[in-house]
């Protein structure tokens, strides 16, 4: 238990030392948020109602998808994690410290967001505060999943970027964050449900705020809460202790196995 | 309770087509300090990797006090203790914080005196990145061995420390060795390793070519003994002095230099000499042939000499 409080204060101090951490946890999604607030409100005053759990995601996305891997791909790379196995520490411990972390930050920033969203940029403050919360939890933590998947498969930094742009960048754009699923033209709806932030958003909506949506709120839970587990259990199952290792238990492509409960909602609900 | 803290019976290691080691085997003594060397790419750090559980062998017996690495490596952990060549930590850790990082997934308690007494004192709130090179080996070291391993693996320990805390790691190594610490040293500093090692093991393309004390390896080679002597009047500097089992001589800064295959008769010869001449002796060395002139020998040759 010793192990795993120092495993936990370490990792959690880690994201506010390391610059580019900090940067993704903290500084980048609230900057964004006060631009987004002090901005988007006034082009956008539709964009009020949602932009407490839309900045929420895209602060979850922030630290889980551009802040976390690179560390993780990092420490295999310069022998730490091998100085980890050496010292008994368990490969699911590597993983699962920094996604508790991770977070523990999200729900800072999170919480910050959420209480600020109101008197500073006349948000709307969800109606039901426990389901908010819970939804914020499911969706961090199945990103955070998606995260150290990223972090495990990419064989260095810049594969990092490739692979987390590849999900950050359409879920800003089509993934119901800077705007509504159901503005979206329908060729392209089908594809914003293969990102995590659609069905986060989509449970938000539903749960927190009481609205109707264009999906069940609990099959974007399901989604999100299935989506994460794969991606966490892949991550551990692909985990590698240093690039060299001859050893390794599985392809990386069956990384893209984590996107399977979001193919299956895009049938659905095609 | 057994002998041997390391056995190690027929050992492989492949990558792909590559035969990093062929069919190795040795054995460690409990409480012995085992030197294991060998030039780049000779197989040194694939055989302490699969020792120390981190890679698998392709084929042969491992065993570290009775536990198979490469099956058993949760109990493995808490018998060794390993500092690594390149190994790392987070740049941001503490000197303190991976004391008590490392010491709690062993579960004991932090040995901040060690920390301490390798010079870290004023480091304990750095972090990793913020120390110098030989810092960071010292803080490796002192984490390999706060749990107090059975066996201890150091691999270049002294490469990138001045002179002072080679020393004291020298200290260090003959501490552990006396409380019946195993390690397992390997290095390309030929010095040390005649220093410290009982016995050594070279290896050569995967292969031991030589296993012993550092005074048996030096033995058996083809090397000299070097016998410089100085005299008042440099009598012996002149040519045409013969004296026995001498195979060559030189001079050099006032001193005259046999390489002797037998210094005994030699170094009678010598004395007899300047007494019959009535010259004062003003110094006399015997250097037998060092380990590293043995390895040499042993490399240059492909293992044949």
């Amino acid at each position: 238990m010793t192990a795993l409080v120092n495993h936990f204060a370490f990792e959690f101090k880690a994201g506010l030392r390391n610059a580019t951490l900090l940067m993704m946890n903290y500084l980048f999604p609230l900057g964004f948020y006060v631009m987004m607030g002090l901005v988007m409100t006034q082009i956008n005053p539709m964009f009020a109602e949602t932009m407490i759990p839309a900045m929420v995601v895209f602060s979850a996305m922030a630290s889980t998808l551009l802040g976390m891997p690179t560390p993780l791909v990092e420490s295999r790379e310069a022998g730490i994690f091998r100085s980890y196995r050496i010292n008994g520490v368990p490969a699911a411990n590597i993983l699962l410290m920094p996604v508790l972390t991770t977070v523990f930050h999200v729900l800072i920033v999170s919480a910050i967001i959420a209480l600020t969203g109101v008197p500073l940029f006349d948000g709307i403050a969800p109606e039901n505060w426990p389901a908010f919360a819970g939804v914020t939890l499911v969706a961090v933590l199945s990103c955070a999943g998606i995260g150290s998947l990223i972090g495990v498969v990419a064989q260095d930094s810049r594969a990092v970027v490739l692979f987390s742009q590849l999900i950050f960048l359409p879920a800003m754009l089509i993934g119901g964050v800077m705007m509504p699923l159901d503005v979206l033209p329908e060729s392209v709806r089908p594809f914003s449900l293969l990102l995590p932030t659609s069905h986060a958003m989509q449970a938000y909506l539903g749960y927190a705020y009481g609205q109707e949506t264009l999906l069940s709120p609990l099959g974007a839970v399901l989604v999100l809460t299935g989506s994460g587990v794969l991606a966490f259990g892949l991550a551990i199952y692909l985990f590698n202790w240093d690039s060299k290792n001859d050893a390794q238990r599985g392809h990386p492509l069956m990384a893209l196995l984590a996107l399977v409960p979001y193919v299956i909602a895009m049938i659905t609900q095609i | 309770m057994q002998s041997k803290a390391i056995q190690v019976t027929g050992f492989t290691k492949a990558y792909g087509d590559f035969v990093a080691v062929d069919g190795i085997s040795f054995s460690v003594e409990q409480g012995e300090v085992f030197g294991l060397l060998g030039p780049n790419g000779a197989g040194k750090t694939s055989t302490l990797e699969c020792l120390e559980g981190i890679r698998r062998p392709t084929k042969g017996a491992l065993d570290v006090m009775g536990v198979d690495p490469s099956r058993n490596g949760r109990k493995l952990h808490n018998l060794i203790g390993v500092q690594l060549q390149t190994s790392g930590l987070p740049a941001t850790m503490q000197v303190d914080e991976a004391m008590r990082f490392f010491s709690a997934y062993h579960g004991v308690t932090p040995r901040y005196d060690l920390v301490d007494r390798l010079g870290l004192s004023e480091k304990r709130d750095s972090q990793y990145a913020e120390l110098s090179t030989g810092q960071q080996r010292r803080l490796a070291l002192a984490l390999a061995v706060a749990h107090r391993p059975a066996v201890l693996f150091l691999d270049e320990p002294t490469a990138g420390l001045d002179v002072g805390s080679r020393s004291e790691l020298h200290v260090l190594i003959r501490e552990l060795q006396s409380e019946g610490t195993t390690i397992i040293l390997a290095t390309h500093d030929m010095a040390e390793a005649e220093k410290m090692a009982d016995r050594v093991a070279i290896l050569l393309q995967g292969k031991v070519v030589v296993t012993g004390t550092p005074r048996e390896l030096t033995a058996t080679g083809a090397g000299f003994t070097k016998i410089s002597v100085r005299t008042e009047k440099s009598l012996l500097c002149e040519n045409g002095i013969a004296f026995p089992a001498v195979h060559r001589r030189l001079v050099k800064d006032e001193y005259t230099v046999y390489f002797s295959k037998d210094p005994g008769p030699t170094v009678s010869a010598v004395l007899a000499y300047l007494t019959e001449k009535q010259e004062t002796l003003i110094d006399l060395r015997v250097e037998r042939p060092s380990l590293e002139e043995r390895f040499l020998e042993i490399t240059q040759t492909g293992g044949t000499a």
